[in-house]
């Protein structure tokens, strides 16, 4: 194909012979740290299992009645995810006005006072430390205390997302333009109306913006957390799943996929809406 | 009496405050909405407060967060733990290595490299892409451990199906956004197709791939530690089976593994992150 002029060989073989070598040793401790074994998805006693569960996904479950716990168990899915979403506000919005460094008094005339700025700086590890545990574990947590059910995926939200709202705020808020905000504090008005007349106009527009793209992650979290049992569509298709009912499978992961597409599409439209 | 009226009138329009609610505005319809939606979620859920938020409740929680102390630190059940993470790190290594392969592979039919490139592929290509990326990690676990059987294989394999879905549509993008003219002096020089991709546009993109990988890779660790909460190896396997036992302080010492496995992951793309940056 190519003329006898060019090189016949690649000039820097030896180099990519080395890595990739380097890399294959790398590899070796991995496969077996994983039990990485493909071909046991090929033994009989694993083939015949899940083509009888292939096999089953055609035709899609489509019963009236199954249709109707399907639209319950979205619904709920949803609603899981706003309920968990408007008590995740009511954490992170005090959190946020408390722990926001713009809207201090003291820091007007130089450093914050020391109690103050410890109060501040308590605040902002509370809500670190309530992102950084995964919803799924809080909701673990709260299976075993409240039961299976829906309760345990509100607060197992309500939580994690509290701390990761709060945190985003307090940045979006230092992050803009403080002058006005300061102006206002300085001569006399209270931190709220600062808050609201300063900083709240000028950053509306992005705060809610996270918001509903964080409601659309609910969402995706919400049916995860049915898997460990928590409510809605998750822990529909954790049963269907364990009972190998196939066409229900499918007809779940059709809707899950609708679900994720529409909540994407709302998301999306709102923010560019806002913007 | 007259007076005073016809003074109020002539200030009227200035001392109302706008109306609460009008058809016309699409901010109040919005807002109507969302009040709707989120009543109807609290009245639909039927949610136990008073199991949670009563005297009861609470010092029933109290003894479960007291359970957790102490934490089992003894060498045989760290070493576990030590293991298990390493297993962890280990799933979402060869979990991100397999998808970036795979999604390499899925990328080069999904992307229209020139113009003439009829691309037919493309569109059932992207389907599929866009399916793998739909269904999230732990679902795919869930579905795997019928055929793969409980334990970290089921984990890498799930791991790899999404981030496959994830990375192939970046690639795609990023291989349809590279610069044209190195591939097509090639094209014109008559040299085939799988050595115009490997000598003029994978060494254009490779950074950007190699970068996109490595922040998969980043949020796959994460995924790995709760991915086996259904069954499917690492950290959350372990979490799991302690937490069904109401073995807390195990419990415990598993959460705190967890906790520093992330935090470590974090510290490290925050520090390279600035380093590259630099």
């Amino acid at each position: 194909m190519s003329g006898a002029a060019l090189p016949r060989r690649d000039p820097a073989w030896l180099g990519r012979v080395f890595w990739i070598g380097a890399a294959l040793v790398l590899l070796w401790p991995m496969l077996v740290a994983t039990e990485f074994k493909p071909w046991a998805l090929f033994s009989a006693e694993s083939r015949r299992p899940t083509l009888q569960f292939l096999a089953a996904f055609i035709p899609p479950a489509v019963g009236g009645e199954f249709l109707w716990l399907v639209a319950r168990e979205t619904w709920r899915t949803v609603a899981i995810a706003t309920a968990g979403i408007t008590l995740a506000l009511v954490i992170a919005i005090p959190a946020t006005l408390m722990s926001t460094r713009v809207l201090s008094v003291s820091a007007l005339s130089g450093r914050m006072a020391p109690g103050p700025a410890v109060l501040r700086q308590f605040l902002r590890w509370t809500l670190v430390l309530l992102r950084s545990i995964p919803e799924l574990v809080w909701a673990l947590v709260f299976v075993r205390v409240v039961g299976l059910g829906p309760t345990a995926g509100v607060l197992a939200i309500a939580l994690t997302y509290g701390g990761m709202l709060g945190k985003v705020y307090g940045d979006i808020l230092e992050s803009g333009e403080t002058p006005a905000t300061r102006n206002l504090l300085a001569n006399g008005s209270g931190r709220l109306q600062a808050f609201a007349y300063g900083l709240l106009p000028q950053n509306a527009a992005e705060l809610t913006s996270y918001t509903v793209y964080r409601w659309e992650c609910a969402i995706r979290s919400s049916v995860v957390l049915g898997f460990v049992g928590a409510g809605g569509l998750g822990q529909q298709l954790d049963n269907s799943t364990k009972m190998f009912a196939g066409g229900e499978v499918a007809t779940m992961l059709l809707v899950f996929v609708a679900l994720v597409a529409l909540a994407d599409r709302a998301s999306s439209w709102l923010r560019r809406a806002l913007a | 009496m007259k007076p005073d009226r016809i003074e109020v009138a002539a200030n009227a329009p200035h001392r109302l405050p706008p109306p609460l609610f009008d058809a016309r505005c699409k901010a109040c319809w919005f807002g109507a909405g969302l009040v709707v939606l989120v009543v109807a979620s609290f009245w639909s859920l039927d949610l136990q407060w008073r199991a949670f938020l009563s005297l009861d409740a609470a010092r029933s929680m109290a003894r479960f967060v007291g359970e957790f102390f102490p934490p089992d630190v003894s060498a045989a059940f760290v070493r576990k733990v030590a293991f298990a993470s390493i297993e962890t790190l280990a799933m979402s290594a060869l979990g991100t290595l397999i998808a970036a392969v795979g999604g390499l592979l899925l990328a080069l039919p999904a992307s229209r490299t020139h113009e003439g490139d009829a691309a037919r592929a493309r569109a059932p290509t992207r389907l599929l892409l866009n399916a793998l990326r739909a269904v999230p990690e732990l679902v795919w676990a869930a579905l795997l451990l019928i055929s793969a059987g409980l334990g970290p294989f089921a984990g890498t394999l799930a791991l790899a199906l999404h981030t496959t879905g994830v990375l192939g549509r970046l690639f795609a993008e990023a291989i349809e956004n590279a610069p044209q003219s190195p591939a097509a002096a090639l094209r014109t020089q008559g040299v085939g197709a799988v050595r115009v991709f490997a000598y003029a546009t994978l060494p254009q993109v490779l950074p950007q791939l190699i970068s996109y990988t490595l922040y998969r890779w980043e949020n796959n660790i994460r995924a790995a530690a709760i991915l086996g909460v259904v069954g499917a190896g690492g950290l959350g396997q372990l979490l799991a089976f302690h937490m069904g036992l109401f073995q807390m302080g195990k419990t415990a010492t598993v959460l705190v593994a967890m906790l520093l496995l992330v935090a470590l992951v974090d510290a490290t793309s925050y520090a390279t992150r600035r380093a590259l940056a630099r």
